[in-house]
């Protein structure tokens, strides 16, 4: 249900302007209440209206509906319901009708009608807007039996496609604010960080750094006051004061598992924040927001109106002597920024640029401040974890964190799979699945027959991974191990027409571009490795080259002052080491096998031609002639290989050599 | 830009120099660029060297010190579109509307700017044109879409 269809009347609105602040004592009576609410209903229509099937017309598909409904005089029965990122973003817009569980996907005004007429009115689903098998091509009624959702395990999604984003009564409904109306009236601020020690749970944003470890030392920095050099110019207003802060400038390209929680269930990221609070002493927070995110920013911004109404931030949460408040930072484009040293740069006013870490922020962070700095999707998982326990999270996942997290990785993760697949979309799975899993029994493999060649995973610290790896379990050891890292959750599949030496390229010129230059290692390193690779995709390269490209990774890997310039060589060293093949063959031979590199490739057209001169009619530089009905040239020297000719052919007839 | 307006800005910020960041967003967002003399205004409010501004101007990918176009093309330039041909897309749209990278066509209509991953990798390549997002774009689409934007057309 959206906020608005929720307000009270215009008239009614004047006298109650404020809705009532929430206690513990009322909290699971508004929850109840709003269950009531919906139970009303016939049923609930769960639009998905996350970024991905906004911009495939979700919200269009929301307004019909609902008009839909009111035309027919259904809107009384049936309640029409926005919800965040389902996950399953390659089908949007979606459509879940509860309470059976019934999937509609690529829906558009006329399917829509029709999923009203049959459905709604008549009671009977329509198949043609359910999904399909990719097998077999039956149709599939309930989402829960579709093998996307099948695996997964939900924690941090926990109320993905269920909940109303901008409603918070829909989210207490559903359980949110229990855990910290638990904390709050029957633990201390040490039992919290007791059950979060005792879940093993590693920071999300990459590093994997144990959250429980990270909070404690900060509570120790706090108790003996901030010691040694201070990352703050300005005045320290309260230096023994700790500070959390939530970093939701999620950088890596092809990951957005931050921008759905929020988009999704922006309460579990404040309530989580509100448990550190308590935890760790704190009475201020801050969300660092990236700016490409303008509905997630509008979610939270809703979120947190609705949260200090109703009193769960800010002064007396639920009635308690507890206070919190968080304000937001919106980044501005920097993808150094995710750098905890940087980002508290930028929070202060500065130019993000890290220092060097011989004082952790959680002595001195923001103001000199003691800081705890989590990432998104970690601060989404404790309120779960203080409401079932540390040993519950723990027995999720590898290894037994039991003694040490250090021992295994326990939980879920949350994983962004993109790129030549044909489900893309979100997931969560237990730590330790497979790749292949992920990739083939979820993921449905490569689209349009082709061959997988390699996943890349950990955004551009991160390296890519071979068929021959794809046994492997997904957990941060064994990923670091093979060279890759688990990073935040990116997932980026690549079919046979990807070229790993354009890859690697790709992700040295967009850390070339996103390096802040301070430190000479990555500033100077990443300009030189990426002349190399220029030279290599241009056929310009000896092997020889290839040894000193080694030795410049080493050394930015060992001398570069933060995480962007020292493990910048991933995506090379992993590329050299399971792909040196393809290097070799654009060096010796003077090849793109994958037919990308545009110095090493010509376009041409095959007997499979019919003359239908769609290729010539699209051509910007009209290089192309042939008469209808009759084979056709591509005028090698005024090809600019733009590849239209090969994208708009019918008849495969378009080949790179 | 009035200084007044500059004004209504740095007083929403409280004048504190550890909001410069957010000051030159707002002004960034009202302005569609930096202009000098206002950089020069807020620095002398801020009580901050003119430089750190500059700084702040320059580092992030936010900031322009040159005016922009009325609208500004964002090429999504994450890896997911990368796979799917977001470079192809790129150059198709420099041809189209006869620009380079960052550039701005010569009605001021048009800025033409790779951006970083928008994180709709779901539905690569992606094209944003202020708060429209653009899926699937393939280098063959782009002059309907560069016409259609022309015409006025969502």
């Amino acid at each position: 249900m959206s906020a608005r269809a929720q307000r009270p009347p215009k008239e009614r609105r004047a006298t109650s302007a404020r809705a009532a602040r929430i206690s513990a004592r009322t909290l699971d009576a508004v929850g109840r209440k709003h269950q009531e609410l919906l139970a009303g209903y016939k049923g609930l229509l769960l639009v998905c209206t996350g970024t991905g099937c906004v911009s495939a017309g979700g919200f269009v598909i929301r307004d019909s509906l609902k008009a839909m409904l009111k035309k027919r005089r259904l809107d009384k029965k049936w309640l029409v319901v926005q919800t965040g990122c389902n996950g399953f973003c390659a089908m949007g817009p979606i459509l879940v009708v509860q309470p059976e569980g019934i999937f509609y996907e690529k829906l558009n005004e006329k399917s829509l009608e029709k999923v009203a007429e049959e459905h709604l009115v008549g009671g009977k689903p329509v198949k043609a807007s359910m999904h399909k098998d990719l097998a077999t091509g039956n149709p599939i009624a309930k989402m829960a039996e579709i093998p996307f959702f099948a695996k997964q395990q939900l924690i941090a999604l926990r109320n993905k496609g269920i909940v109303d984003p901008e409603n918070i009564e829909s989210a207490i409904a559903m359980g949110g604010y229990a855990a910290l109306k638990k904390a709050l009236t029957t633990m201390k601020p040490a039992d919290v960080l007791g059950e979060v020690m005792r879940s093993g749970i590693r920071g999300r944003g990459g590093a994997g750094f144990p959250t429980g470890a990270k909070w404690e030392s900060c509570i120790k920095a706090s108790a003996t006051g901030a010691t040694g050099e201070s990352n703050a110019q300005a005045v320290r207003p309260s230096p023994t004061k700790p500070v959390l802060v939530c970093n939701a400038d999620e950088g890596d390209p092809g990951a957005f598992m931050d921008r759905s929680i929020i988009e999704t269930d922006p309460h579990a990221v404040l309530e989580g924040m509100c448990l550190g609070a308590y935890a760790i002493g704190a009475s201020e927070g801050f969300i660092y927001i990236r700016k490409e995110y303008p509905l997630a920013l509008e979610r939270l911004e809703k979120a947190m109106a609705q949260a200090r109404e109703r009193g769960l931030l800010g002064k007396r949460i639920l009635g308690s002597d507890f206070a919190f408040d968080i304000k937001i930072h919106r980044g501005a484009g920097a993808f150094v920024c995710g750098e905890s040293t940087a980002l508290m740069a930028s929070m202060e006013g500065r130019v993000g640029e890290p220092r060097a870490k011989y004082v952790h922020n959680v002595e001195s962070g923001y103001m000199g401040r003691p800081t705890v700095l989590n990432n998104v999707e970690t601060w989404a998982n404790v309120p779960v974890i203080v409401e079932k326990g540390g040993a519950w999270f723990g027995s999720i996942g590898t290894g037994d964190v039991a003694k040490s997290p250090w021992n295994g990785s326990s939980g879920t993760k949350v994983f962004s799979r993109v790129g030549n697949i044909a489900n893309t979309g979100l997931v969560e799975v237990p730590m330790g699945i497979r790749l292949k899993e992920i990739i083939f029994d979820i993921g449905g493999g490569i689209p349009g027959g082709r061959e997988f060649k390699a996943v890349q995973t950990g955004g551009p610290s991160g390296g890519c991974l071979p068929k021959s790896m794809l046994d492997l379990p997904v957990d941060f050891d064994t990923l670091a191990k093979a060279g890759s890292m688990m990073g935040s959750g990116g997932m980026i599949v690549m079919d046979d027409r990807t070229c790993m030496v354009d890859v690697a390229k790709y992700f040295i010129d967009f850390l070339k571009d996103e390096s802040c230059g301070k430190c000479t290692p990555c500033r100077e390193g990443l300009i030189a490795v990426s002349e190399i690779l220029g030279a290599i995709t241009r056929g310009q390269a000896t092997e020889a080259l290839l040894g000193e490209l080694e030795g410049l990774c080493d050394t930015m890997a060992v001398s570069s002052l933060c995480q962007l310039g020292a493990t910048a060589p991933n995506p090379v060293l992993s590329t050299l080491k399971y792909f040196r093949d393809e290097y070799l063959a654009h060096i010796r031979e003077r090849k793109c096998p994958a037919g990308v590199c545009k110095s090493l490739i010509r376009y041409e057209i095959t007997p499979n031609c019919n003359g239908c001169h769609v290729c010539a009619r699209n051509c910007p530089t009209n290089c192309i002639s042939g008469d209808k009905k009759k084979l056709h040239v591509i005028d090698a020297n005024a090809c600019i290989k733009c590849g239209i000719c090969r994208d708009v052919c019918k008849f495969d007839a378009v080949r790179v050599g | 830009m009035t200084t007044q307006k500059v004004d209504q800005i740095l007083d929403r910020w409280k004048r504190d120099p550890q909001y410069a960041i957010e000051i030159l967003q707002d002004i960034q967002e009202e302005h569609r660029h930096l202009p000098a003399d206002v950089l020069q205004y807020v620095a002398d409010a801020l009580a901050l060297p003119v430089g750190r501004l500059y700084h702040i101007g320059t580092f992030f990918k936010a900031f322009s010190l040159k005016p922009r176009g009325k609208h500004v093309l964002e090429v999504c330039m994450g890896t997911a579109c990368h796979v799917k041909g977001a470079p192809r897309v790129l150059d198709a749209i420099s041809r189209e509307l006869e620009v380079p990278e960052g550039g701005t066509t010569k009605d001021g209509n048009f800025t033409l700017e790779p951006v970083r991953c928008l994180g709709c990798c779901a539905i690569a390549p992606v094209v944003k044109v202020g708060k429209d997002l653009h899926g699937e774009i393939q280098a063959a689409r782009v002059k309907t879409l560069v016409k259609k934007l022309a015409e006025g057309q969502p």
